[in-house]
């Protein structure tokens, strides 16, 4: 392995980085190599996402896209969540429960989140219900195999002790798997929540009438390359924003435990 | 305690098929509108193994999406392992690609499909390009972290007995590098799978999705829960053969082995 650079050295070859992969996007688009309706140069992308934040494109704004998008994406996440810790915290205290429940769980999770899309159209349409169980699909086993884990590796100790005081089932599970599990279930819901956006994104390219993916599926079906890109240039960033957001909570949660 | 667990098992599995039998054969608690009896899923399972559907039978839909899965999936691996490496071995290429590559990062494969359609049209090239996509990220970030994670000394000493370059690539970059490969393409494959799935549902001539898509819009349910389980089956069968794969190419590795098994 070659010395560290300094970090001029960084910025300078990373600037080229970019330039050569702008350029060569640019110049691909602006000589003709590929039909610009095939793929726009960069400043018209960014030009359609401006104009996509004001006119409406396939019935709505690019916000109004996102804002349908980010509903369903949150009701999806928080009943995965509100389902998957409680029921992995009873798993990891209850041994017969696990013993019922993870043959199932072990059958269901080699169903891609997306092979749901089927029946999640039949019984809830593509409204609102039919993409949110296809997130909730995508959101579901990161939540609960964390809160699982989380509880199956308390400290011995503490349980022994909690059980000596004579700590009820419920208190047992409350006060002390929920509270030495909650660093692992935060990190469960940070893998959770991408896998929900991903599975958002594939839900709405097949079922739904509204949000971002919707847009994207009318622009390819018009051949409106530009709004597609635009398109994932939104997904991407908003992706972004919610992973950021979730790490810092991540690390928030790890240095009020010590754990950092 | 093993064997509790199995007994559990088997009991859990009777029970599910039990409770699947009378919601809706029995009292019909479940309309077959919207969920198949065990007879209707039989005979769907019948009508696509043995007469086809959606032009070909369950095997030739399988045997589509496999394809497609392990041909895009080959040529993730071998450019994102290649492009890791270098990045893991050389700051400069490290600081070209590091922006370029996170730019791109958090568009999620699955975002690629419209554009992947527009482009190559609703064939096997454009579902090979979102599968690469979707597998060559996990290789490239595993493959980099895996250079990273080689003990000092042992690329010191391959120095200072002066191997040449390809001996110093094929004997101890690779080789180090590989258990975190490898857990970088077992990451690949998941995300393979739920693209390829996605991909041809939202548009595809043939294949396991075209099958879905298909009992989708003839309100089909015995085909849906037919399509739902082979696409199961081909994920867990990958997913076997890709730890088999491992295990005989870290065999030398005893803690990976132990790991994966």
């Amino acid at each position: 392995m070659d010395a560290p650079l300094s970090r001029i050295e960084v910025l300078v070859l990373g600037a080229v980085g970019l330039a050569a992969f702008i350029g060569l996007w640019s110049g691909l688009s602006v000589l003709g190599i590929v039909p610009p309706q095939f793929l726009p140069a960069p400043w018209e992308v960014v030009g359609r996402f401006v104009t996509l934040l004001s006119t409406p494109f396939a019935g709505f704004t690019l916000p109004e896209h996102l804002g349908s998008s980010l509903l369903r994406y949150a009701y999806g996440v928080l009943l995965a969540a509100a389902i998957g810790i409680p029921l992995g915290l009873l798993m990891g205290w209850f041994r017969i429960l696990d013993d019922i429940v993870t043959p199932i769980f072990d059958g269901l999770r080699f169903i891609a989140p997306i092979a749901w899309v089927p029946f999640a159209a039949l019984w809830f349409g593509t409204g609102i219900g039919g993409p949110i169980l296809i997130i909730f699909a995508g959101a579901f086993p990161p939540c609960l195999i964390n809160a699982y884990r989380g509880a199956k590796f308390v400290e011995p100790r503490l349980i022994e002790a909690a059980g000596m005081l004579g700590t009820g089932h419920l208190r047992m599970i409350t006060e002390v798997l929920l509270p030495a599990a909650f660093p692992s279930i935060v990190a469960g819901l940070r893998v959770s929540a991408g896998l929900g956006w991903q599975s958002l994104v594939g839900a709405e390219l097949i079922v739904a009438s509204a949000g971002v993916g919707f847009m994207m599926v009318q622009a390819q079906a018009s051949v409106q390359t530009t709004t597609v890109i635009a398109g994932m240039v939104a997904i991407g960033l908003v992706g972004l924003a919610i992973d950021v957001l979730l790490r810092q909570g991540e690390t928030f949660v790890r240095r009020r435990r010590g754990l950092d | 305690m093993v064997r509790r667990g199995v007994i559990v098992g088997l009991a859990t599995l009777a029970a599910v098929m039990l409770a699947w039998y009378v919601a809706t054969t029995l009292t019909g608690l479940i309309s077959p509108g919207r969920f198949p009896s065990p007879s209707d899923a039989w005979v769907a399972l019948r009508q696509i193994s043995l007469k086809g559907y959606a032009g070909g039978t369950l095997v030739a839909h399988a045997y589509h999406s496999v394809r497609l899965v392990v041909l895009g999936f080959l040529v993730a691996v071998v450019t994102g392992t290649a492009l890791g490496l270098a990045m893991g071995w050389s700051r400069r290429v490290e600081a070209i690609v590091n922006p370029v590559f996170l730019l791109i990062r958090p568009i999620p494969p699955l975002a690629w499909i419209p554009l992947a359609i527009l482009w190559l049209g609703l064939g096997d090239a454009a579902k090979i390009m979102v599968i690469w996509f979707a597998a060559f990220v996990p290789a490239v970030i595993n493959a980099h972290a895996g250079v990273r994670t080689i003990d000092r000394p042992v690329i010191e000493a391959a120095r200072m007995l002066g191997t040449p370059r390809w001996r110093f690539v094929s004997e101890v970059l690779v080789p180090a590098a590989s258990p975190m490969i490898f857990t970088g393409l077992r990451l690949s494959l998941q995300a393979t799978w739920t693209t390829l799935v996605a991909a041809e549902l939202v548009g595809a001539l043939f294949g396991l999705g075209r099958v879905l898509n298909l009992a989708q819009t003839d309100l089909y349910p015995g085909m849906i829960l037919v399509g739902m389980l082979a696409v199961a089956a081909c994920g867990w069968l990958t997913t076997l053969a890709i730890a088999a794969a491992e295990r005989r190419a870290l065999a030398w590795n005893t803690a990976a082995t132990r790991g994966a098994g």
